[in-house]
């Protein structure tokens, strides 16, 4: 079996000629790669808030989700809440983690790596003297995250470790993590 | 061994109002100091400083500022001499160029030792301030290798720096102070703005630090205010010995050329980063000022004295960058140096006794550390003017009262 015929016959669901394509056509229509993510989020009760996804701007034009997705958070009975979802820092360690576990599905694709499995565990900790107020020196956000990765693929340990390192390259989620953004809240 | 009943180590404005009240109280004392007199404000201090309250808030016990210009904001050099003349005045028994090296109890008291011997005492004040060291952020990387690093106690003048631009980590009294000296010589600084509190210098015809006078903010006591706590870590306010429209307005600073930064929030491969949260902390400082003057207004309401003086105003707000930069490349950008001024701490590590919290900071209730220890000059020890140089007299006497009180009670135990 040569080369292309192994590429040929990798499957991650992953349709890396549409992602190709699009790359090219983008890179000549730089107004077509401007996007803008949005969610609508609203208040229930207590802790509890639902968000909904459903339009996004990019290629120019106003577009939508299969449908509309909600994403509910609130908090634990530890924090007299009602549990009626994750915490809103555990949708960011799971929004990290999809982002990264995506990458490397797509870069397998591109790579020509069989995946059998993928599974991310995701850690951060948290000092809740931030969030409290008690310790100014502490910050509200996590001191430290940590993801590791338990892959099955047809491929080397050195070539696995590659992909996750590119996947982190890659990553939205990653970089919205690791560097800071303007962010502007202001009040209708 | 040397024997005195009190030992005061430091003497600035609060160890010599301290020993002004024992000697009053006829208590016999020693006051130890590293150097000189005011030694901090001699050796750690910028040369263009200015006390940034005005002279009628600069007095010593029983010496009130007697020149001329009470509205006025003295030089350090000025404030230097009044302390000199005050420790004369009061005949304080200071022993100059003695370092203390550790406090311990002996007996039912204490011991302390210095470069120039033991000292066996009945009671301890610690007067060495709260401005002992610069207080710096920890990043995971340390700056690139061939940048200036400096804090306000050993900045002196723009003269002093290294060539290229300069960062300026910290947007307080120091910090914008010090951004603001530096641009104005031709250099190009970027100031890193973090939780700030913004004041104009003069509203509606008085000084605003003569607002907080009048409105009682200043003689406001420690076990009187909510969230002691929150209120001994504040931020000091923007603002520098000159009158008329505050030049460390971060507007102001930024007309003349400075470039704001969010909060520095990391070194990474050369570069540093900033937080985005820049406008909201700004924002979060024009609706804190506006809090404060509408407090005065409603003061000048009740008083009836709204309409005796100028209408009530409000700045502008604070205008941002469209979109502040979020990392810098140090060397690439030609920066020179680094100057942190992200606050001050105390110094009592020669203090060889449990009375520390987890972060190292003395425990104390309003300034009594236990019998017989107390500390003086903390941000709001017993009084938010605690840290002012006429902060120092109420402390003293409140201090010295109980210090009495103590001694008396040692004596018939």
């Amino acid at each position: 079996m040569n080369i292309q015929t192994e590429i040929q016959t990798v499957d991650n669901g992953v349709n890396v000629e549409a992602l190709l394509g699009a790359r090219e056509a983008l890179s000549e229509a730089p107004a077509a790669a401007q996007f803008t993510w949005r969610s609508l989020c609203e208040w229930q009760n207590g802790a509890h808030s639902r968000s909904t996804v459903e339009g996004f701007f990019g290629l120019g034009e106003e577009q939508l989700h299969r449908e509309a997705f909600t994403i509910d958070a609130d908090h634990p009975a530890q924090f007299a809440a009602e549990d009626n979802g994750p915490t809103p820092v555990e949708i960011v360690l799971s929004g990290l983690a999809s982002c990264l576990t995506g990458g490397v599905a797509a870069i397998a694709q591109h790579r020509g790596i069989q995946l059998h499995s993928v599974k991310a565990y995701v850690e951060g900790d948290m000092d809740l003297y931030g969030i409290l107020g008690v310790d100014a020196d502490v910050r509200n956000g996590f001191s430290a995250i940590r993801v590791r990765f338990e892959i099955d693929a047809d491929a080397s340990p050195e070539d696995i470790a590659a992909l996750v390192a590119q996947s982190q390259k890659r990553s939205a989620v990653f970089d919205i993590i690791t560097n800071p953004t303007n962010v502007e809240v202001t009040v209708a | 061994m040397k024997r005195t009943t009190t030992v005061i180590i430091g003497a600035g404005q609060s160890g010599l109002a301290m020993s002004r009240e024992l000697t009053q109280r006829g208590v016999d004392h020693l006051v130890l100091e590293r150097g000189n007199i005011a030694n901090s404000w001699r050796t750690e201090r910028w040369d263009s400083l200015r006390l940034l309250t005005p002279n009628w808030m600069n007095g010593l016990p029983g010496a009130a500022y007697s020149g001329k210009d009470l509205d006025g904001y003295m030089s350090v050099q000025e404030l230097i001499r009044n302390i000199d003349c005050f420790a004369a005045k009061i005949s304080a028994p200071i022993m100059s160029e003695t370092t203390v090296l550790g406090v311990t109890r002996r007996g039912s008291g204490y011991q302390v030792q210095t470069d120039q011997g033991a000292i066996q005492c009945a009671s301890v004040v610690l007067a060495t301030g709260a401005t002992s060291k610069a207080s710096r952020p920890r990043f995971d990387e340390p700056l690139p290798a061939d940048i200036t690093e400096l804090t306000p106690l050993d900045y002196k003048s723009p003269q002093g720096l290294p060539p290229g631009k300069i960062l300026v980590v910290g947007a307080s009294a120091s910090g914008t102070q010090i951004a603001r000296e530096i641009q104005a010589s031709g250099r190009q600084v970027v100031l890193a703005v973090g939780e700030h509190l913004r004041v104009p210098r003069d509203y509606r015809g008085a000084d605003i630090l003569k607002w907080m006078e009048i409105t009682g903010r200043w003689g406001a006591k420690f076990d009187e205010v909510d969230d002691l706590e929150r209120q001994r870590g504040l931020p000091s306010l923007q603002l520098t010995g000159a009158s008329g429209d505050n030049p460390l307005d971060l507007n102001n600073l930024q007309d003349g050329g400075i470039e704001l930064v969010g909060r520095m929030a990391a070194i990474r491969d050369g570069r540093a980063y900033f937080s985005g949260s820049l406008p909201n902390l700004c924002k979060a400082a024009d609706l804190k000022l506006n809090r404060l003057l509408q407090g005065f207004d409603d003061w000048a309401l009740d008083m009836g004295m709204d309409q005796a003086i100028d209408q009530p105003y409000r700045l502008l707000p604070t205008r941002l960058p469209k979109a502040p930069r979020l990392y810098i490349d140090l060397k690439q950008e030609g920066f020179g140096a680094v100057i942190w001024a992200t606050g001050y701490r105390p110094d009592h590590s020669w203090l060889k006794l449990p009375v520390f919290d987890r972060k190292g900071r003395v425990l104390h209730h309003g300034g009594i550390i236990s019998d017989g220890l107390y500390v003086m000059g903390l941000p709001f020890l017993r009084r938010r003017k605690s840290t002012f140089i006429d902060g120092a007299g109420d402390d003293a006497r409140d201090l010295a009262s109980h210090l009495e009180t103590h001694l008396g009670q040692r004596l018939a135990a």
